[in-house]
């Protein structure tokens, strides 16, 4: 078990490409940290430095206390997980389970013991003998688990092992891999591009966007103070609604249509500023602000209402015992519902 | 799964006829050709045949030549198959770890492959010319008189260099887009599994270009026994004598300069039987064995 440290890490390719920059965190001992951003983050090549696949341009990464960044892959003492597997084809279910093993002198009775532990862990006891090819896709995953936790790694790996799975499938996985971190204990770093899977798996959440850390926190911190208007728009299903709005001298925010929501603007906002709304935050029926209603989205658990506000889309989530008809309605929002953005840093003020 | 049919048959038999045309006139017939006028003495003017049933089968086993041109044979394709394999392989495994440049190390390896055999040979007998030839002024200097086409030994290396030559960039193409279709992710795999670059090569790597290795195989011996013909001819400089050569060049000797068609005839038919062999070997054994998804 380590934690991992990384100190001013930045990852520059030849061509100048500059996909990580500069960024510093530590992930103490035993939690799950999952990496989430749009493709192209930065999120993929940062967890590849860690593995040691990927050269880092700048800083130093800690596995532990020591340095690794010259270190081997094979010696940093982590297990990765592969978004297609990366199963070897030509072995056994037993054989890519405990290759990593035979290469390290362990004795051979160990290694078996180690496999049928593990493939007992992972119901894949009667598939031993069989090739990659013959397993169906949530099998090849759990051997690539297996293969992961056998060599009981200090770090666990993961670059969105999940996004090959059917839906249904991919929710199992969800908490299998979750509850077999849990049990095992092992510090692990995932990568995803699914805010589902980021806020139902992670100790803490690690936003990313265009090579830059927008924010880090637990998933209640990162969804209920989102710090960016990206973090905002990208965490949260449907995302947070954001209008354009100007801050009078009582701090009193008007929307573009002239508007006046409740709430007060907080000390140091600029002029005209962002203001974001969860569509879950507002109440339908209620309260003064006008809002006309063109669609209505039917999701089972809970409708969606869209429409315009201020100038801006805007939609509203309510539960599925509520009713709305399509035409004019009036909204209500919850208490310490706004989130104001300053427009020019993008930053929560 | 609904089958698209053919409402008449005779639609896909004309659609078929023109390769199987090709096949009986320029394969089965001469073939079948070879097949009869082995069983019989040919006169050397063409006057006329008598027949001798298996003579000419039984004469090439009684003779000491043939069976020592046969032997050359396999020992000829075994090292031309082995160093060009080897070579490929090599040259590929370096080429696939080139980042900069890549292409142009492709293209540059890949260009011996648009030169034909005979023009193979010619390179060949400047590059071991008697009096300037570079290579046999190099062999020179380690006190190696090579002799081109004097020497049995001389001209039997020269040879397999120039046919190893030749056949290394087919390869090395195979070899590379065999490399290339290994999925990055499962060498990287292999990397956090194993330390050593040799393990990760002889376990991981080689075994998934197994099903490349072995089709190789076949084309390469199938290659040395008959494609290098325009390679040998040029090196002999049309002048047999001692000179080391293939059954294949035995067969046009003796068929068309020695005038014996039957027994030139009982030596292709054994050369047919041997490439039957080995395709038969190819899809019985290796086929069935070495593919994984």
């Amino acid at each position: 078990m380590a934690q991992v440290t990384l100190e001013q890490l930045r990852k520059v390719y030849p061509n100048g490409n500059e996909a990580v920059q500069t960024c510093s965190f530590q992930i103490p001992d035993g939690e799950f940290v999952v990496l989430v951003g749009p493709s192209g983050c930065g999120k993929s090549t940062l967890l590849r430095m860690i593995a040691g696949l990927e050269e880092i341009s700048d800083g130093s990464l800690y596995i532990g206390d020591a340095v690794v960044n010259d270190v081997d892959p094979a010696d940093r003492n982590i297990a990765m997980v592969f978004q297609n597997y990366a199963l070897y084809p030509h072995m056994t279910v037993e054989r890519n389970m405990g290759y990593g093993l035979r290469n390290r002198g362990i004795p051979k009775a160990d290694i078996d013991a180690k496999v049928r532990e593990a493939a007992s862990m992972l119901n894949l006891t009667e598939y031993l003998d069989r090739r990659p090819s013959q397993l169906s896709g949530g099998q090849r995953q759990r051997v690539a688990m297996g293969r992961a936790i056998v060599r009981q790694p200090e770090l666990f790996l993961f670059d969105e092992p999940l996004s090959n799975l059917d839906a249904k499938l991919r929710n199992q996985m969800r908490i299998e891999i979750k509850a077999l971190q849990r049990r095992l204990g092992t510090t692990a770093v995932y990568v995803t591009h699914d805010q589902v899977e980021a806020m139902t798996m992670a100790d803490r959440i690690i936003v990313l966007n265009e090579g830059r850390i927008e924010q880090i926190g637990t998933p209640s911190d990162v969804y209920n103070h989102p710090e960016s208007t990206f973090v905002a728009s990208f965490i949260g299903a449907p995302p947070m609604n954001l209008m354009p709005a100007t801050v009078g001298a009582d701090q009193a925010i008007t929307l573009s249509d002239g508007t006046v929501l409740a709430g007060r603007a907080p000390e140091g906002a600029p002029g005209s500023v962002l203001v974001g709304v969860r569509p879950e935050d507002v109440l339908i029926g209620a309260g003064d602000i006008p809002f006309t209603i063109d669609i209505i989205e039917e999701l089972g658990a809970l409708r969606l209402l869209h429409g315009q506000l201020g100038g801006a889309p805007f939609s509203v989530s309510i539960g599925k015992d509520e009713q709305a008809q399509a035409g004019p309605s009036t909204i209500g929002l919850k208490p310490d519902a706004l989130h104001i953005f300053d427009p020019q840093t993008q930053r929560r003020v | 799964m609904k089958r698209a049919g053919f409402t008449t048959v005779w639609l896909p038999v004309a659609l078929l006829l023109p390769q199987l045309m090709i096949i009986a006139i320029f394969f089965y017939w001469p073939a079948g050709w070879a097949l009869q006028s082995s069983f019989y003495l040919q006169d050397p003017f063409g006057f006329g045949s008598t027949f001798v049933g298996v003579d000419n089968y039984t004469d090439l086993t009684n003779n000491g030549e043939y069976m020592r041109i046969a032997w050359f044979t396999v020992v000829y394709s075994a090292l031309v198959t082995f160093f060009s394999l080897s070579i490929a392989l090599l040259l590929a495994v370096k080429a696939d770890n080139v980042i900069r440049g890549a292409k142009s190390y492709r293209t540059l390896l890949m260009w011996v492959y648009a030169i034909a055999p005979p023009v193979a040979g010619f390179l060949g007998i400047l590059f071991f010319d008697q009096r300037n030839g570079p290579l046999t002024v190099f062999f020179q200097t380690f006190g190696w008189d090579f002799k081109l086409g004097v020497n049995y030994n001389s001209t039997a290396t020269a040879m397999v260099m120039v046919a190893v030559w030749k056949q290394i960039p087919v390869n090395f193409i195979f070899f590379l887009s065999g490399l290339q279709s290994i999925p990055r992710a499962v060498r990287e795999a292999a990397m956090i599994d194993n330390r050593s670059a040799t393990g990760r090569f002889w376990q991981v790597t080689f075994p998934l270009l197994a099903p490349t290795a072995f089709f190789l195989l076949i084309i390469n011996i199938t290659y040395a026994l008959f494609d290098t013909f325009g390679i040998i001819d040029a090196l002999m400089k049309g002048e047999p004598g001692n000179n080391p050569m293939t059954l294949v060049y035995k067969v046009y000797l003796d068929g068309f300069r020695g005038n014996d068609l039957g027994g030139s005839s009982a030596q292709s038919v054994i050369l047919m039987v041997l490439v039957l062999l080995l395709t038969v070997f190819q899809f019985r054994l290796i086929e069935r064995r070495i593919h994984y998804t």
